[in-house]
This record gives C-alpha cells, sequence and structure tokens, in this order.
C-alpha cells in the first residue's frame, strides 16, 4: 500500500510510523504543490486559496499563473494591495514573460516608477476602457473598487489576508474566478475604528478576504507553498513553529548552504560578540538591562542602528547557493513596530548607516535581506498590548532574513509576558486565531534565550 | 497612549487635579439634553430596573420594574420610558430648515434634533440592548405590548448606532465626554467611575482629585453609576424590598418602599450628570461642533421622516450594508479627527509631538511663483517654515493649514530646522493668490497630513448584486410573526 504524498511538515516525521518517508526535497515537494495549484485552475473551482509562509516563492507562482493563464488566452486581472506591489508584479511579469500584452491602472496622480517605464510594453492608462487589449491589466485593489462595470474572466488576487473583505465584496463583482495568494502568518488588516457589531458574522467587513470567503465557499480547493526559500536552515524551523504551528513548512536550503563571514577582525565589543553570534548561529538576541522604557527608548534605539552600522563595519560577505557576495547597505534592514522608532533609528544611524533600510512591521511585508536587525516590538514596555501581541508583527519582523537576524530587546520579556496573557473577550461564532500571539512571542524568545549575548 | 496625553496624567498627579487636553468644547451640549440613569438587574443582561430620566436638573422622573423578573411588568416600565423618550424625540426638532437638495428639489432638516445623556459605555450598551429586546416586539396577539414599545426600541436602536458615529453627538456617555476634555492622574479603569473621574475635575471645597476619588469609592457615598448595582446593596436592601413587594401581591406600600431604596441608588449620579453637563457647558464651543451637529441633525431628520415607512433595524448587518456602513464609520473617524485638531491647538500638539503636523515661522516665501512644466502654468506658492517640531513626514506627502484646511500643500524638502512646502490648492483660480491667503514672512502658521476627504466616494455593490464570495444576495426580509418570538429565560 502506498502512501499519499504528505506536506512537507517539519519535525512530524517520526521512525516509527513506517518506511514511506515524506517529501524532503525541497524542490520537488513545491514544485508539486505549484503543478496541483495550475492544475486546479483548469478545475472548474470559482476560487481557488494558496497559503505561502515567508519567502515560499509567492510573487513566482502570481507570475507563473498569470503566464499560465494567459498562455490558455484567458483575459486577466490582478489586485495588489499598494502601489508599491504593482509595479514589482509588473517589473516581475514584463522582464519574464514579455510576450504577454500587460497593463497597469492607475489613480490620476500616479507617476510610473522606474521599475515600470523599464518596460515600454507596458501600458498605463487611468481608464479600463484604455487597457481592453491588453491581456494582463494589474491595478491596487482601491483602484479596482473604482470601477463600476467590466469584467474578467479570472483575478489573481496577491496579498489576499492583508486585504479587508469590504474590499474583496466592492471588487468581486469584476471576476468570475479567483486565485487568492498570501500568507496568512503575517499582520491582519485593521480598522480605524472599533465597532463590535460586526463580530462573528461570517461576512465581517474587518476580517481578511480569505477567511470570509472561505467561510462562505468552504469546498475551494487551499494548498500550501512548503518551503521557504528565503529562511535558511536556521530560521525556518522557529519562524514554522511559533507562526506555522499546525501547516509548516521548511527550509529550501540545508545546514552549512548559507554561511556568514566577516572581512574585519572584531574587537571583542557586546556588539562584535552579538553579531559574531548571529553569523554562527543565525540568531541572536542583543539584551539591554529590564526598564521601562518610552516607544523611542533611547539605549535601544542607539544599540540597533550601532549593531547595524557595526555589522557594515566588518565588511560581511554571505555565501549562499546563490554564490557569494557581500553584503551591502542595500541588503540590511532594520525593523521596528512603530513609525517613531524608525524614525529614531533613521537618525541614529547617520552617516556609516547611509542606504539601510529601516521600516516599520507593515512596511517590511514581502521584503527580503542577507540581515536584519530587529526591535522587539515589547522591549521596554509596562504592558503588552494586542497591538504589540500580534503575532502577525513579529513573524514579518523575524522572517525577513536570508543569512542571520539580530534582536535588540530589553530584559523581561518573558516576565512581561506572564503578567498580560491574552485578555481579547471570546465571541460566538469568531474562529480562533492560531497562532496566538501571546504563545508565539514565548515560542521564539523561547529559542533566543539561547543566543542570547548581554549588553554591557 | 501619546507623550502629551501621558504628560498631562503626570501633571494632574502632581497637581492633584485634573488637567486640560483640550482648549474648547469639542461635543454639542444641548439646551435640554434628557439625561438618562439605568439600572439593571444585576445578572441579567438587559434586565430593566429603574431609570431616572429627565431634561432639566430639578425635574427627574423616576420609573421603576418592582419585580424585573416578571416579563409583563418590563414592558409596562417600557411604555412609560418610551411615553418619555418620544415624548423627548418629538418636542426637540425645532424649526424646520429648507435647503436646496439634489436636481433643484427641497431637502428639509429640523433646526434641532435630541440628545441623550448617560453616564458612562455600560448605560449606552444598555439602551442598545433595550432597544434590541423591544423593537421587534408584537403589539398584537400572543403577548401583545403598548405600540410605543416596539417605537421606543427602534428609537433607542438609532441612538445606539449613532453613538458608534465618530464626532456625533446624539447620544454621550458623561466618562468618555469628560475625558475628551480632562486627564486626570487615574487609570482610564478608575476614569470609567463617574463619581471619581468628577473627583479629579471638580472636587468638592477642602478636596484635592485623589482624596475626592478615593471617597467615591465607597458605595453608600456614591453608589455605581449603573447599569449594574452595588452588589451589598443588592444583597441587603434590593432583594429583600423585591421579596416583601412579592409577598404583598403588589401592594402600593411595598412598592413606595422599594423606589425610595432605588432612589438612594440613583439620585447621586443624576446630580454628579448635571454637574458634568454644566462643566462641559462651560467650555467655550469649538469650531467644528456646530458641523458635526448638523450631520446629526440630517439623520435625525431623516430618520424621522422615513420612520413609517421603514421596518426595525435587522439583527444583523447584511455584507453590503456592514461594508457601507464601516467605510461611513472610518469616513467620519477621520473628518473628526482632523477638525478637532483644527479646532483646537492642544490636539494638534498632539499631532505635532508624534511629527505627523508641524508648526512655526514663514522664512521664505515666494507667493507668485508658477509651475511651467505642464501644458499650461500652475500657481504653486513656495513657503519655508522654521520649526523646531519633529516632524516626521517623507517629501510628496499632502499637507492642509490648520487655520484654513481649504490650503492645501506637498511637501517638497525638511531639513535644515525647516520645512518647504509647495501649495497646490485653496488659491483662487487665477494665477496670482487672492489677498490674504498665502502666508508672509514672520507669519506663524502649523500644516498638517491628517487631511479630511481622503476616502473620497466609494462605490459599494447593490444588495442584490453581493458577490460569491460574501454568500451571494441575502434573501429580502418579510416580516413575520416569528421575529417577536424570543428565547425567555
Amino acid at each position: 500500500m502506498s502512501r499519499p504524498p504528505l506536506m512537507s511538515v517539519p519535525h512530524a516525521a517520526n521512525a516509527e510510523t513506517g518506511p514511506a518517508p515524506p517529501e524532503t526535497d525541497p524542490a520537488r515537494a513545491a514544485g508539486r504543490v505549484v503543478a496541483d495549484v495550475l492544475a486546479d485552475l483548469g478545475g472548474g473551482h470559482r476560487g481557488v486559496v494558496v497559503d505561502s509562509p515567508p519567502g515560499a516563492g509567492k510573487s513566482t507562482l502570481v507570475v507563473r499563473a498569470a503566464a499560465h493563464l494567459a498562455a490558455a488566452g484567458e483575459r486577466l486581472m490582478i489586485v495588489a494591495q499598494t502601489n508599491e506591489q504593482v509595479d514589482d508584479l509588473i517589473d516581475r511579469l514584463a522582464g519574464k514573460h514579455p510576450e504577454v500584452p500587460l497593463g497597469r491602472l492607475s489613480a490620476s496622480g500616479y507617476a510610473p516608477s522606474d521599475r515600470v517605464r523599464a518596460h515600454p510594453a507596458v501600458r498605463v492608462a487611468q481608464k479600463a476602457d484604455d487597457l481592453a487589449g491588453q491581456t494582463v491589466v494589474i491595478a491596487t485593489a482601491a483602484k479596482w473598487a473604482t470601477l463600476q462595470d467590466g469584467s474578467w474572466p479570472w483575478a489573481i488576487v496577491d496579498e489576499a489576508y492583508q486585504m479587508r473583505s469590504d474590499m474583496l465584496l466592492r471588487i468581486a463583482g469584476r471576476f468570475e474566478r479567483a486565485l487568492f495568494v498570501g500568507d496568512p502568518g503575517q499582520l491582519d488588516p485593521f480598522s480605524t475604528v472599533e465597532v463590535e457589531r460586526w463580530a462573528g458574522l461570517s461576512w465581517d467587513p474587518m476580517r481578511s478576504a480569505v477567511s470570509v470567503l472561505l467561510a462562505h465557499n468552504p469546498d475551494l480547493p487551499v494548498h500550501r507553498l512548503p518551503v521557504s526559500w528565503r529562511l535558511p536552515a536556521s530560521a525556518a524551523p522557529v519562524v514554522s513553529d511559533a507562526f506555522y504551528p499546525f501547516t509548516g513548512f521548511q527550509a529550501g536550503t540545508r545546514e552549512g548552504d548559507r554561511r556568514l563571514e566577516f572581512g574585519a577582525r572584531g574587537m571583542g565589543t557586546t556588539y562584535d560578540r552579538a553579531l559574531e553570534e548571529a553569523a554562527a548561529t543565525g540568531w541572536a538576541l542583543y539584551e539591554l538591562p529590564a526598564r521601562h522604557t518610552l516607544r523611542t527608548d533611547a539605549e535601544a534605539v542607539q544599540a540597533t542602528a550601532a549593531l547595524a552600522v557595526r555589522l557594515l563595519q566588518r565588511g560581511p560577505v554571505a555565501h549562499s547557493e546563490q554564490g557569494t557576495a557581500g553584503v551591502d547597505a542595500a541588503r540590511v534592514a532594520i525593523g521596528a513596530a512603530h513609525r517613531d522608532q524608525v524614525a529614531a533609528i533613521r537618525a541614529a544611524l547617520g552617516p556609516h548607516g547611509a542606504g539601510i533600510t529601516v521600516d516599520t512591521a507593515n512596511r517590511l511585508q514581502g521584503r527580503e535581506y542577507d540581515v536584519t536587525v530587529v526591535l522587539h516590538p515589547l522591549s521596554g514596555r509596562r504592558d503588552a498590548t494586542a497591538f504589540h501581541l500580534e503575532s502577525g508583527r513579529l513573524c514579518v519582523l523575524a522572517s525577513r532574513h536570508r543569512h542571520a537576524c539580530v534582536v535588540v530587546a530589553r530584559a523581561g520579556i518573558p516576565e512581561l509576558l506572564d503578567a498580560h496573557p491574552s485578555t481579547e473577550p471570546v465571541r460566538l461564532g469568531v474562529p480562533v486565531k492560531f497562532p496566538d500571539g501571546w504563545e508565539a512571542n514565548q515560542s521564539v524568545l523561547a529559542h533566543l534565550a539561547a543566543h542570547r549575548v548581554p549588553a554591557g | 497612549m501619546s507623550a502629551l496625553s501621558a504628560l498631562a496624567r503626570l501633571e494632574a498627579v502632581r497637581a492633584g487635579r485634573a488637567q486640560p487636553v483640550a482648549t474648547v468644547r469639542h461635543v454639542h451640549i444641548a439646551d435640554a439634553p434628557l439625561v438618562l440613569v439605568p439600572l439593571k438587574l444585576a445578572g441579567e443582561a438587559a434586565a430593566p430596573l429603574a431609570v431616572m430620566a429627565g431634561a432639566a436638573p430639578d425635574a427627574p422622573s423616576l420609573l421603576i420594574v418592582p419585580q424585573p423578573r416578571n416579563r409583563d411588568q418590563r414592558f409596562a416600565f417600557a411604555a412609560s420610558l418610551a411615553r418619555l423618550v418620544l415624548n423627548h424625540v418629538e418636542t426637540h426638532r425645532g424649526e424646520v430648515e429648507e435647503l436646496p437638495g439634489k436636481d433643484g428639489e427641497v431637502r428639509l432638516r429640523y433646526g434641532d434634533a435630541p440628545q441623550l445623556l448617560v453616564p458612562n459605555r455600560g448605560g449606552v450598551r444598555f439602551l442598545r440592548l433595550l432597544g434590541r429586546s423591544t423593537r421587534f416586539r408584537s403589539t398584537e396577539g400572543a403577548y401583545a405590548v403598548d405600540a410605543a414599545v416596539p417605537v421606543l426600541g427602534r428609537w433607542l436602536t438609532w441612538f445606539a448606532d449613532r453613538h458608534d458615529h465618530p464626532g456625533s453627538s446624539l447620544l454621550g456617555a458623561a466618562t468618555e465626554l469628560l475625558r475628551l476634555h480632562w486627564a486626570t492622574g487615574q487609570s482610564s479603569l478608575e476614569d470609567g467611575n463617574l463619581a471619581a473621574l468628577m473627583g479629579w475635575i471638580d472636587p468638592p471645597d477642602g478636596l484635592d482629585g485623589p482624596s475626592a476619588a478615593a471617597l467615591a469609592e465607597d458605595p453608600v457615598r456614591w453608589p455605581p453609576a449603573g447599569p449594574a448595582t452595588d452588589p451589598t446593596f443588592d444583597n441587603e436592601v434590593l432583594a429583600p424590598a423585591i421579596a416583601a413587594y412579592d409577598r404583598s401581591g403588589g401592594d402600593a406600600r411595598a412598592r413606595e418602599r422599594l423606589r425610595a431604596a432605588i432612589e438612594t441608588q440613583v439620585t447621586p449620579t443624576w446630580e454628579l450628570m448635571w454637574r458634568a453637563v454644566g462643566l462641559l457647558r462651560a467650555l467655550p464651543e469649538a469650531a467644528g461642533v456646530a458641523r458635526r451637529w448638523e450631520r446629526d441633525r440630517d439623520a435625525f431628520t431623516h430618520y424621522h421622516q422615513t420612520f413609517g415607512e421603514a421596518y426595525p433595524q435587522a439583527r444583523r448587518d447584511p455584507p453590503v450594508r456592514a461594508a457601507r456602513r464601516l467605510h461611513d464609520l472610518e469616513r467620519a473617524q477621520e473628518a473628526y479627527e482632523a477638525q478637532r485638531a483644527f479646532d483646537d491647538p492642544l490636539v494638534m500638539a498632539e499631532q505635532r509631538l508624534t511629527g505627523a503636523a508641524f508648526g512655526g515661522v514663514v522664512t521664505e516665501c515666494h507667493p507668485e511663483r508658477l509651475d511651467e512644466t505642464g501644458k499650461r502654468p500652475k500657481l504653486r506658492p513656495l513657503l519655508r517654515v522654521a520649526t523646531g517640531d519633529p516632524v516626521r513626514l517623507e517629501p510628496g506627502t499632502p499637507v492642509c493649514s490648520a487655520a484654513r484646511p481649504a490650503l492645501k500643500g506637498r511637501i517638497v524638502e525638511i531639513g535644515g530646522g525647516g520645512v518647504l512646502v509647495e501649495l497646490t490648492g485653496g488659491l483662487g483660480r487665477r494665477l496670482v493668490p487672492e489677498a490674504g491667503v498665502v502666508p508672509v514672512e514672520g507669519d506663524r502658521v502649523c500644516f498638517t497630513s491628517r487631511t479630511e476627504g481622503s476616502f473620497g466616494i466609494a462605490r459599494f455593490p447593490d444588495r442584490e448584486d453581493t458577490p460569491w464570495t460574501h454568500g451571494g444576495p441575502p434573501e429580502d426580509y418579510v416580516p413575520t410573526a416569528d421575529d417577536a418570538r424570543e428565547d425567555w429565560s
């Protein structure tokens, strides 16, 4: 008797259950899922959902699916959430499949970015009628929502977990079938108002597009990309256990496939020790003494900026399956929870840190770097609010790197968590959210504890 | 909590008295608001025990339910409350204004609208639940109720829905309204206690805020502001009085004793409510309040005029209505926050501290600069504003002037202690700005990125076009006798 092929679930493999091993070759495992997705597009379903963990090739899948549908002669609309994402997709799609006629629908104030101008065949227009001849039309969800009529046989909705369901309601009339692609572990969509009246409704406008879609169409096929090509072997199990506890994913590379080396010797400072720990193990926790601070904790901000600058000064070189390359400022990012923290860190970076990306978790979603330095959202806080506990925030911050991640935090976060268990009310009809932010935070901290470098 | 409100709280602790966090009043306070102090029976979701109500401090009516577990008595109570509330609604419409509407038609707007005030959020929740439990009641057949009861239910539901609407003053909770204008030295949770909050804001002679707030913790001196009652009162006074009333078979003297007992629980809160109204009324009204009250009056006019032909509000919003409502709320929230900051330098200070706005003196001004890169020249004056504020805006961010929000601009560059702004709108139609519109060198200006109207008009599908992703079109509502059915515990 042959066993059905398993989705690869790290740590679920165990020797007692039998001789058939789970799919261990990541490329084959991922290839099979992509083939299944493309097959389902022709399977008569109204919708297909693909969950993608960080760096699992979501954009690649969108491009492949778009080309696949275009090749089958279908007109297609692509929905992204921000102008940035739209331009990214255009760049990838036009670069990979220049034969597909591509249009970009945009608001009146939009000036095409360099990435779009690099592809002169891409038509940019403000009215859908002007793009009637294009096989693939890309726009933000907000722009699609302004259309009164017109219909496309297919839509691809990118970052569908970051789109609110009321937006889906406004654009769903424009397509007949759709492929929804997104990362369930990242930040949930939010609203500027707090209203409880829709809690528990299957069409709650504050929930994500995918959860409302699946609540009304439970039979739609849901696929999961099983391999993170971005996260190294040192990070994939940590992120998978903490944020994707039931579905899981594996790293596309093995232990030792990626190495980070420094061109310059350190001077034995705590910054150097933290960077060496991160280079050797993929993680470091640079721990400042416990203290309650303002959001823009001067010491933590200073340490975060100094670690990033020190990293560049050490002349890091990254070896990976893609070859060997120096890590310059463009390949380093600093992440924080709040915009004022970001501004403070930017100011602290100084000229030596020029070119390093500093941004909030929301803005870092979907981006990739070699090394990241993260200011922990709970560092120095007195309380753990729902905002700071949201698992997606930590997940984004802890899953942007290809080589190493250095977390800066005040001591005492586990104790803070213990003092603030989740107190969100449980409502009837609202699906329980997994992973729980509290649990995910503890899980990441437990791993980081083994990579702790105390400051000073 | 913003740095500024944290500072205000610290200063309140040091001064022993609440500190203002607003220089003007951001809510409308009616000349005669209908103050309601509701109480419910402990352990029940919304079994009314009593309401003290009235539109003047010296004329409260106290309505009670002697046996709150008795359904008939509950709805008799609802009927008397209905007469009171509906009378207030009907007598506070003011003169009818006629406004030009769409397509040359005349649009009506009542010159006034009823305002309801309750002590706290719990009071709002109670009114919402009371509305929910009364608006579907049937006025005929089995368990028929007074004709005014479902009407009350619909109005209470409407008031509670308006309370969700940012910037609406139709139903207000006193603790929320006070917290909008003062910061105390106690926690937010403690601020939910009206007596303690009033103690900090307006302590009695000889006391400071903390000691007045400490006194407010004594439920004998200051019974809870409802709707939940003090458990000791429940056990030692209320339960025996209700039991005595039951044993007496509805005797008038037993009822009077019960009423007197309940009166001791609501009267202190009643007085606090009117003191709070007085404090709020004493503040000068912000410029945007009249405009928001106009929106409230529009909503009231619409609901009042269509009342006869409409069904009771649905138990659940169908998908399209839910999405629309969320959009309306978010738009109102944005407008409300922007207007409050325009009206009040203390609110604007919070935006300036977070870097979303900046203020300073104009050091350089080119009022007649033209942008000639396009097909035809456009008037685009440049201003350089010297500021010490921690500006956290990107070049290209649209901003508007706090003093005159119609004056719009765009950040060009930031640095060297100044911000260069290109003005793009609100300058007049010609290629020379209208007189006095562009600030000149030496003027103090303030620009903010939190503007109104970034949402624009949103398009939603019609109800019958609800897409498959949201379960398809919902069935049309047809009223049936089952609507009145309820699981009675």
